[in-house]
Formats: C-alpha cells, sequence, structure tokens
C-alpha cells in the first residue's frame, strides 16, 4: 500500500540548524515526514520546536541546513511563497473581518473568482461543523469555533503541509479531549501532512502517526507513539513521556542469566540482562508506575519484591496513585492504583508490599558527567 | 438618603466641568454668534442683519481663503498620516522594546519647546542666508542662496512637523494592540506587505487613525502661527483672516461671523470623515 520513493515524503528537513547570537534553539536536526501523515514535535517550552516551525514555513531562515517540500528547496522563499499554511497558537483570526472573509482571504490573495471562493468556503464550513457561520464575526465564536475557523482557513489553501503551533492550548480540558479527536478524524478526511508541535504529550500521543521528542534543540527520539512509550530511547524521553520512576543503580552480579544491582539505598533488584553489562556499571533505570504491582500474588514468581508504606494517596480518576515511602529512607516512588475496588482498603500509613518484573524496567548507562 | 449621597457626589465632579465648558466654550461661543448677526445700518446704528455672512460668499477673496484653508488642512492631516504611520509601525513593530520608549521620547522632545520657538527654528534653517543655503552654496550644488521659505509647500512642511505627535501618539497606541501574529497570519496565507497594510494594519488601527485625524485637522486648521510665518504673503490661512477683522480692521462683528463659519466648517468636515470612516466619535476619542 506504501508509496515509495521521494514522492511520498512531503516534507524533508536536513540539518537544520538556528543560531541566535550563541545560543543554539535549532541544532542539526533532520527528518522526513510522509505524505498524509500527523507528525508530532513534542517538547518542553524552550526546546526549539517554535524556532523549527517558523523556519518550515518560512517566517525565520535556517542558519545551516534546507527545508525541502516536495522535494523543492525552500531556501529564501518567503512564507506567503510556501505550500504551507500555520495555525498560530492563538490562532490569529482577523477580527475586522467576518468569518467567511477570514476563510476567503488566502484564495482572494490568489486573485481567485469571487463565485469559486464563496462555493470553496462554503465547502469547508461544512467540513468543519460550521455551515451557515460565514456571516457571524470572529468574536462572537466559541474557542472551539474558532479554532475550526482557524483550521478551515488553512484548509482552503490546499497547503502541502499544514503547521499547527499548540493550538489547542487555549482550550479548557474537555474541549481539547474532543478537538483531539476531531482534529485526527479531520486530518484522516483531508488527507493532509500535519506538522503539530506541542508541549502536551497527550495530545502528540493521542493524535500522530509519528512523534518528534525535542529537547534542547535537539530531536532526541523520532517513533510511533507506542515506541515512544515502550522504548524511550533517552533518559529525557523515559521522564517526559510519561511518568516514571528513576533511580539509579550499581550492577553487582552478572551471570548468565540475569543481573544484580543494588541501590544507593541498599534495595538489590535483579535486572533485565543487557549486553556489555559488567560489574560496577551504574545504570539509570525507569519504572512506570503501572509497571509496580500492589500485593502481587505470591505465586509470581521473578518479581523485585519490596516494601512501601503509603505516604499519600493521589486519587484522579482512572489516572490515580499511591505516593509511597521506601523504608529507611526518603526516598518516594508513584505506583499506580487502579480503581477495581480492589485496593480500596490501602489507607494512608499503611505498609504495603509491591513488586515489579525485572523485564518492565528501562535501563540507560549512566551519563557521563561533565565537568 | 443614599440616591442624595450620589447626586452630590455627581455634582461636585462635574461641576468645574460644567463651568469650564459654559464659561469659556459656551458662552463666548453664543457671544461670537450674537456679534456676527449683528452689523451697523446705514444710520450707523447696530441692528440684526446678515451682511457678515453676505459679505463672506460675496468677496471672493473670503471664501477662497475658507476653500484653501480647508483644503490644506485635510491635504496636511493626509500627509500627517502617511508620513506617521510608518514611524509608528517602526516603533510599535520593528525596533527591540528596548528602544520603544526612548524613540517616542526623541519624538516628543521637539514639544518641550514652544511652537513660535520651533517655527523659528525652521526659519533659521530654511532662510535665504540660512543654514542649509549656506552649505549648498558652501559644496557649490547651488551658484546663489534660494528663498525656502514663504511658500505653500514650506508652509505645509511645518503644519505637517507641528501636528506630527498628535498623530504619532494615538497610532502608537493603536499598533501596540496589534497582534503581531495577524500580520504574520495574513503573510502566511499568501498575502504581500501591501495587502497586509490595506487589510490588517489600517483597518485595526481605524480608531487611531481617526482619532489623529481629528486632532490634526482642527489643530491644523486653527494653527494661526505656521502659516503667519512660514507661509507667503500671497497663500493666505483663514485663521489670518479672522484675525485681521478683529485686530486689523476693527470689525468684531465681521470676525466673529468668520470665526463662526470656521466652527461650522471643521464640524462639518468632522462629520463626514466620521461617516466615511465609519467610526463613531464615542469609540474614537477613548
Amino acid at each position: 500500500m506504501q508509496e515509495s520513493g521521494k514522492d511520498s515524503i512531503d516534507l524533508s528537513v536536513h540539518n537544520a540548524t538556528k543560531n541566535f547570537g550563541d545560543f543554539v534553539a535549532v541544532d542539526s536536526v533532520s527528518f522526513d515526514v510522509e505524505k498524509g501523515k500527523f507528525f508530532s514535535i513534542l517538547g518542553p517550552s524552550g526546546c526549539g520546536k517554535t524556532t523549527l516551525l517558523r523556519m518550515i514555513s518560512g517566517f525565520i531562515e535556517p542558519t545551516v541546513g534546507s527545508i525541502l517540500i516536495k522535494n523543492q528547496d525552500m531556501a529564501g522563499r518567503p512564507p506567503n511563497q510556501r505550500p504551507v499554511n500555520l495555525i498560530f497558537q492563538n490562532l490569529a483570526l482577523f477580527p475586522m473581518m467576518n468569518v467567511a472573509k477570514n476563510i476567503a482571504f488566502g484564495l482572494e490573495r490568489q486573485k481567485e473568482k469571487k463565485a469559486v471562493i464563496d462555493k470553496k468556503t462554503e465547502e469547508i464550513l461544512e467540513r468543519v461543523g460550521l455551515p451557515g457561520f460565514g456571516e457571524k464575526k470572529v468574536d462572537q465564536l466559541s474557542g472551539g469555533q474558532k479554532q475550526r475557523v482557524a483550521i478551515a482557513r488553512s484548509l482552503i489553501m490546499k497547503p502541502t503541509v499544514l503547521l499547527l503551533d499548540e493550538p489547542l492550548g487555549a482550550l479548557d480540558l474537555k474541549l481539547r479531549d474532543q478537538m483531539k479527536v476531531e482534529l485526527k478524524t479531520l486530518q484522516n478526511q483531508v488527507g493532509t501532512t500535519f506538522v503539530y508541535i506541542t508541549h502536551d504529550q497527550s495530545e502528540a500521543l493521542v493524535m500522530s502517526d509519528h512523534v518528534a521528542v525535542m529537547n534542547n534543540g535537539i530531536f532526541e527520539q523520532v517513533d510511533t507513539p507506542q515506541n515512544l512509550y515502550a522504548k524511550p530511547a533517552t533518559p529525557f524521553v523515559a521522564q517526559f513521556v510519561g511518568e516514571n520512576n528513576k533511580w539509579e543503580i550499581t550492577i553487582d552480579k552478572v551471570s548468565e542469566r540475569k543481573a544484580l544491582g543494588i541501590t544507593k539505598e541498599g534495595f538489590k533488584f535483579s535486572m533485565p540482562l543487557e549486553e556489555n553489562l559488567q560489574n560496577d556499571d551504574i545504570l539509570q533505570f525507569f519504572l512506570r508506575p503501572e509497571s509496580i504491582l500492589l500485593q502481587p500474588d505470591p505465586s509470581i514468581r521473578d518479581l523485585n519484591r519490596f516494601f512501601v508504606s503509603v505516604k499519600t494517596i493521589l486519587f484522579d480518576g482512572a489516572n490515580s496513585r499511591i505516593l509511597a515511602l521506601l523504608p529507611q529512607s526518603r526516598r518516594e516512588i508513584q505506583i499506580s492504583l487502579p480503581q477495581n475496588r480492589q485496593f480500596d482498603h490501602i489507607k494512608i500509613g499503611d505498609k504495603i508490599e509491591a513488586g515489579w518484573n525485572p523485564g518492565s524496567a528501562i535501563t540507560f548507562p549512566q551519563e557521563k558527567v561533565v565537568a | 438618603m443614599k440616591q442624595q449621597n450620589i447626586r452630590w457626589g455627581l455634582v461636585i465632579f462635574i461641576t468645574p466641568m460644567l463651568l469650564w465648558l459654559l464659561l469659556l466654550i459656551v458662552l463666548p461661543q453664543l457671544d461670537m454668534l450674537f456679534m456676527a448677526v449683528r452689523a451697523e445700518n446705514d444710520l450707523g446704528e447696530m441692528g440684526f442683519s446678515l451682511i457678515n455672512f453676505k459679505t463672506f460668499f460675496f468677496e471672493p477673496i473670503y471664501w477662497r481663503t475658507f476653500a484653501r484653508t480647508a483644503t490644506f488642512a485635510i491635504f496636511v492631516t493626509f500627509l500627517t498620516f502617511v508620513i506617521t504611520l510608518p514611524v509608528a509601525f517602526y516603533i510599535t513593530k520593528v525596533v527591540s522594546p528596548k528602544f520603544q520608549g526612548f524613540l517616542a521620547v526623541l519624538i516628543l522632545m521637539p514639544f518641550w519647546v514652544s511652537e513660535l520657538v520651533r517655527v523659528y527654528g525652521w526659519m533659521i534653517l530654511l532662510r535665504e542666508s540660512g543654514f542649509i543655503n549656506h552649505f549648498l552654496v558652501k559644496f557649490h550644488i547651488l551658484d546663489k542662496p534660494v528663498e525656502m521659505l514663504y511658500n505653500d509647500a514650506t508652509m505645509i512642511m511645518g503644519l505637517v512637523y507641528t501636528s506630527m505627535l498628535f498623530m504619532l501618539v494615538p497610532l502608537l497606541s493603536v499598533l501596540e494592540s496589534l497582534d503581531n501574529s495577524l500580520i504574520e497570519a495574513a503573510y502566511d496565507l499568501g498575502a504581500n506587505m501591501w495587502t497586509i497594510l490595506i487589510k490588517i494594519i489600517i483597518p485595526h488601527s481605524m480608531p487611531g487613525i481617526v482619532s489623529g485625524s481629528i486632532v490634526v485637522f482642527m489643530l491644523t486648521l486653527g494653527n494661526y502661527l505656521t502659516p503667519n510665518l512660514m507661509g507667503g504673503k500671497n497663500g493666505l490661512w483663514f485663521t489670518e483672516q479672522i484675525y485681521n477683522q478683529f485686530i486689523a480692521s476693527f470689525n468684531w462683528n465681521q470676525g466673529s461671523a468668520f470665526g463662526f463659519l470656521l466652527l461650522i466648517l471643521s464640524s462639518v468636515i468632522i462629520w463626514v470623515g466620521l461617516k466615511l470612516s465609519k467610526q463613531k466619535l464615542g469609540q474614537v476619542m477613548q
């Protein structure tokens, strides 16, 4: 099914770098986005994702590197001549025009005939679920409606790539969840390539085909949402995508079938056996809250078992957690608390057994500390 | 009881303004109107007459000066806008925020000295034996000095210069409130600089443009000093006609009629301007 060759690549970024004085905002980033894919760039604020997006849209020229859209080099092309459109963080609808005029703005600039513009405007309004809204003023719209008008205004231009700069940021949670699904559905229908930047991991994970995790101007990992979660490539990804408990462990004994490590607090854990693992190696390992089982059945073998005392219960519906203290230390760990009534008896101050399977830990060699 | 307290507060706060309006604006204007419709009859007695207005319409020099003043004032207002908009845009959108205040003060600075001193400054620069002529001759660009003062172009320049600040301040505040991403969004959707100006910047700035224009227009129309000192003797400004009637001819009745006509003129032109730009006076003056 998949198209092959260079024709299927809509956006190709090679080695893009942007310096602002001494500060490197984007550092040698390269990636390709296939036609019709939903690609997200996920990173904390200040990681350079907006700079990257503005380079693709043409508002900033890269210091080094090239940006190709449909195999055409975009160097020196201003934003009004690029086959990409950007949906701004604050949407940037024109308050001096009504909805129809907003949507028609791009086509009018292309000197399209009025009858054609009117027809297309109506079609796109229907597509985003706002039929008959053309005459409304921008300030008469709700947050979600503005969102859709902004999307319509860009989609009517039939861009090769649609860039979205955290457009859901201003919406409240319920509406955001709803728009996530709508945006994904819309993208499937129109088949336009989307490049979406966000700091909200759930937006990125829910909507995207591929997610790039960005930090300090570089891509830490580009992968499917599932892989990002299950197999993070770097400690940053492990901590940024989803929750994780972080530990340091010194490898004590490596045998044929398993490795044994000791944490600073003196816990002995068996660890997944990896290549090149040697005694006295220091590993960072990450453990998801849901990987830790509460009161595991004694029949389950090979679990790393230990006792914890419950410090707080963080109730958050399906996301509920226990903040637990490890004995003889002030270390806190988070453990998922499934709301299936099985653990309703747990109270603050209880001592309970917890355990985890060595296979569910994610490990990285200790980063070299640069003096 | 409470109701009455509020009433008293209102009276206390509003009285100075009402007094100011009544004593300094309404009464003198009424007196002017009263004077304007009175004239000496053949016997030398004062009585009701529309002769003052008749003189205005039947003496070409008066209504021509009147029309000339109105046209020039509109032109000066337009020119001030055209020159000030890029300056305001530069200060609010281009230059780094650190220098915004500095640049605004720089433009404000000439207004710390009186208009008279500023006009004399221009005269020192522009007169035949002036600064500019001196250097033009010294560097052999001109053979002999030229008189740059006392013509319409110089007068318009002087009026624009005097008015710039009053256009700049409202434009700075409206452009400050213009979201940069609107400009970027238009650019991204294929607009060029000209379209962005016409479709985004000017519609957004309309309240500021209109309020700046009203102030500049009224100041220019009522300006006496600059046209008198910098304009030529064959190009009169209507305020000079009023001055002449009051001071030179000592015909206060005629002068009052002219003054009243000028008031009507400025009101009519501002009303037309508001209608054309679809703005409301109350909004514009906020």
